[in-house]
């Protein structure tokens, strides 16, 4: 049934087909966090693969950044309904990341700096669809976007394309990260407008 | 779980020149968190909608929600609820949404809530549940504000932090200052945020955080500098810069 609201019209924005259900496009950069954001020093920065307690692989901003990169054109779509297309950002593709390790395990638990995690199948970071993103429109990756370096999963909304990243955990179980376990989508397709638990 | 409902519009009020508090009654409400907010969603005739995030306002009464909105010139939803909306008139809401920003009623810690504009909407909610709760948890509000009629909900705050046991309550003005305030107008400083802490009796506050992106951004970053705890600070950015 279609509720009709009085006297309400609507801007009826441009929409775009590469525009996803219940999304409108801007071309600000707005943030969602739950508190502050961490300054993390790149002197002081690492990024790594575990599996369980173990670091399989791990890297200094310097090995890092000497990985082969890539520059990366997506459309972004953040849960808070804002969209963008066409950003360009700079970074290594997790498949370059997890060459040589051997697992079995399903799922990768993202953890931060601060604290944040979030939860993804494996699969969905493989296959050219995932990166460690350090550079956003040719600069640097501003603290409030993530930096010094975040996950970039753009075929999800963009909670899962954790800021502030320090290692992928491989894990067998899909368990809740941070905002999954306040109510959020634990897969989150912005096509099929997986925002909170049960869509 | 949540799906979206009707709501009927049976209030309306001037909050300021610009912000408006709506009343909604909803069939199903089993009552929400202080600091939830709501998904409401608008139809147009051709079957166009828009969708924006509302804080609840103030705990549920029987049935009836609040939400207090500002408005945005030009703003698509803002300028519908505060300038067209009419008692009577349908929309649709979905929620209570969002788990993170809100306080628990059970946790003793005082608890610290600085905000920019509208950002105090979800703190007065939390503010009012604190009240009508008769619990006597320390609270200070800080609210950032362009001018003195622009205070939002300045005459309850004043009644309740006048009460033995309220909230103490400060407004800080960046454009326009009364004429007894000695503070410069300004935008939120550190020193703004180091006041003493003589309300906390010692105890590590808690920490709200609720506005415009760039005001949170800002504020996050003074009470970091002051000796906060990144975890005891909790945040919500409405958008905009
Ligand atoms: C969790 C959450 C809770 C919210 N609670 C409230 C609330 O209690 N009261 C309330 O009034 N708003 C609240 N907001 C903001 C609200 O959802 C809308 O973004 C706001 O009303 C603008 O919508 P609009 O359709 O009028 O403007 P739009 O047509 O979407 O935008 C108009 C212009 O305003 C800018 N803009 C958008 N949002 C803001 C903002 N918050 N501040 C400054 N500029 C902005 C846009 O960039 C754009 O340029 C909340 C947002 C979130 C995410």
């Amino acid at each position: 049934m279609v509720h009709v609201t009085r006297g309400f019209t609507g801007r009826h924005p441009a929409t775009d087909d590469r525009l996803p259900p219940g999304q409108y496009l801007t071309d600000d950069f707005p943030v969602l966090s739950a508190g502050p954001t961490p300054a993390i020093r790149r002197d002081e920065w690492t990024f790594s693969i575990r599996d369980g307690d173990q670091a399989l692989r791990s890297w200094t901003w310097d090995e890092f950044t000497a990985l082969p990169a890539e520059d990366i054109t997506v459309d972004i779509h953040c849960v808070t309904r804002w969209s963008r297309l066409d950003t360009a950002w700079r970074g290594v593709a997790i498949d370059d990341l997890l060459a040589d390790v051997d697992t079995a395990a399903e799922y990768v638990l993202a953890r931060s700096y601060g604290g944040y995690t979030t939860n993804l199948p494996l699969e969905d970071l493989l296959d050219g669809k995932a990166w460690i993103a350090y550079e956003h429109d040719g600069d640097d990756l501003p603290a409030e976007h993530g930096g010094p370096a975040r996950l970039l999963v753009p075929h999800l909304y963009l909670w899962k394309s954790a800021k502030w990243i320090k290692s992928l955990d491989l894990v067998d179980d899909d368990d809740p990260g941070f905002w999954e376990s306040l109510g959020y989508h634990d897969y989150g397709d912005p096509w099929r407008e997986q925002r909170y638990q049960g869509d | 779980m949540r799906r979206w409902q009707s709501a009927t519009v049976t209030g309306s009020r001037a909050e300021t020149a610009t912000a408006h508090t709506l009343s909604l009654r909803v069939d199903e409400w089993n009552g929400h968190l202080p600091g939830q907010h709501v998904d409401v969603r608008l139809t147009a005739p051709d079957g166009y909608q828009a969708v924006r995030s509302y804080s609840l306002a103030a705990p549920a009464d029987d049935g009836v929600i609040e939400i207090t909105v500002q408005r945005l010139p030009g703003g698509e939803v803002s300028e519908f609820l505060t300038d067209i909306a009419m008692i009577g008139d349908e929309l649709e809401v979905r929620g209570p949404l969002g788990n993170w920003f809100v306080w628990d009623q059970e946790d003793p810690s005082p608890v610290l809530l600085v905000a920019g504009g509208s950002g105090v909407v979800p703190l007065m909610s939390m503010i009012r549940a604190r009240h009508q709760a008769d619990i006597q948890t320390p609270f200070h509000l800080i609210h950032s504000v362009r001018t003195p009629q622009d205070r939002i909900y300045g005459d309850e705050l004043t009644r309740l932090a006048a009460q033995a046991g309220g909230p103490s309550v400060t407004w800080l003005y960046t454009r326009t200052a009364p004429p007894s305030e000695t503070r410069p107008p300004g935008r939120l400083r550190q020193n703004d945020l180091d006041d003493g802490s003589s309300w906390t009796s010692g105890a590590t506050p808690t920490c709200f955080i609720c506005g415009p992106t760039g005001f949170v951004e800002d504020a996050a970053n003074h009470l970091l500098a002051a000796g906060h705890h990144a975890d005891r600070i909790r945040t919500e950015r409405f958008g905009g810069r």
